[in-house]
């Protein structure tokens, strides 16, 4: 039962990126992208992670995608745009040569490695959520904090970049005075 | 039957190549960014894939802050493409090639 989910999955979320990367209408390319998060969910859900099956649909699918979206209505793009980058041959070249490194890497590397203390029976036994939140607030309690600062700088950060500028025009004006 | 590991690196390698083409090819900034997700994407695929054949909790730990990396980098990108359209430039990343400073 789970390769033929995980062909599903992984067909779909190939199929859905191709969409994103390739539609022209900047909506639609949206729509492919959440097509792809909710797929990629799926993919996690085949490996016990469950945990970040929903974060995956409650951040990526729920928070993030919406933020795009909104942006993209907000901003009205023109229909009329071109397509291609002007100096995509050029980029073309460097994705296929970064590409056939990737397939060179990857056919060189070996898989294996020293199994950790996580194995599928203890990862079952009291669930993903369970096993994450002991790691998270244990060994990495430190890069946790570490990313709640960063979401704090990234918010104060889009605020200060996507707020009105009103201060500036006043002092302008008693500059003319 | 299980599936093996060289399945679900093979998927994340197909994705991530697909997102780096879209960030070079593509025009439009929104689509770049959306293109930077879909390669964060293969990124979590892989890290969760070896998380679980490698019987170890650090890779869905890793994959948690990628996704709230995501999160603050889509909500500064989206700022910044903002600010761009309101100074009458358009989106399109061949076109924003002046700084103020």
């Amino acid at each position: 039962m789970v390769p033929i989910f995980f062909v599903y999955f992984s067909l779909a979320s190939v199929v859905a990126a191709v969409l994103t990367v390739a539609l022209r209408n900047p909506v639609h390319c949206g729509l492919a992208l959440l097509t792809l998060l909710l797929h990629v969910a799926g993919l996690f859900v085949l490996l016990n992670a469950e945990f970040l099956f929903a974060v995956q649909i409650i951040v990526y699918a729920g928070a993030i995608l919406v933020l795009y979206l909104f942006v993209l209505m907000l901003l009205n793009l023109k229909s009329d745009e071109r397509y291609l980058h002007t100096k995509y041959a050029v980029m073309l070249f460097a994705a296929i040569a970064v590409c056939g490194e990737l397939v060179l890497l990857m056919v060189q590397s070996p898989f294996g490695g020293i199994k950790g203390d996580a194995s599928a029976e203890a990862v079952l036994k009291d669930g993903a959520s369970y096993a994450v939140g002991i790691k998270m607030f244990g060994e990495y309690l430190l890069p946790f904090e570490i990313v709640g600062v960063f979401l704090l700088g990234a918010i104060i950060g889009a605020i200060v970049l996507a707020k009105t500028p009103t201060s500036a025009e006043p002092q302008g004006r008693l500059r003319e005075l | 039957m299980a599936v093996p590991l060289s399945a679900y690196v093979i998927v994340s390698a197909v994705l991530f190549v697909t997102g780096l083409i879209g960030v070079l090819i593509r025009r439009n900034f929104i689509i770049v960014l959306m293109s930077v997700e879909i390669m964060l994407n293969a990124a979590n695929i892989n890290l969760v894939a070896f998380s679980h054949y490698l019987e170890s909790m650090a890779g869905q730990i890793i994959a948690l802050f990628v996704i709230a990396i995501a999160a603050g980098e889509a909500a500064v990108g989206l700022a910044i493409i903002i600010v761009v359209f309101r100074g009458k430039i358009s989106t399109n990343v061949d076109e924003m090639n002046l700084l103020k400073w």
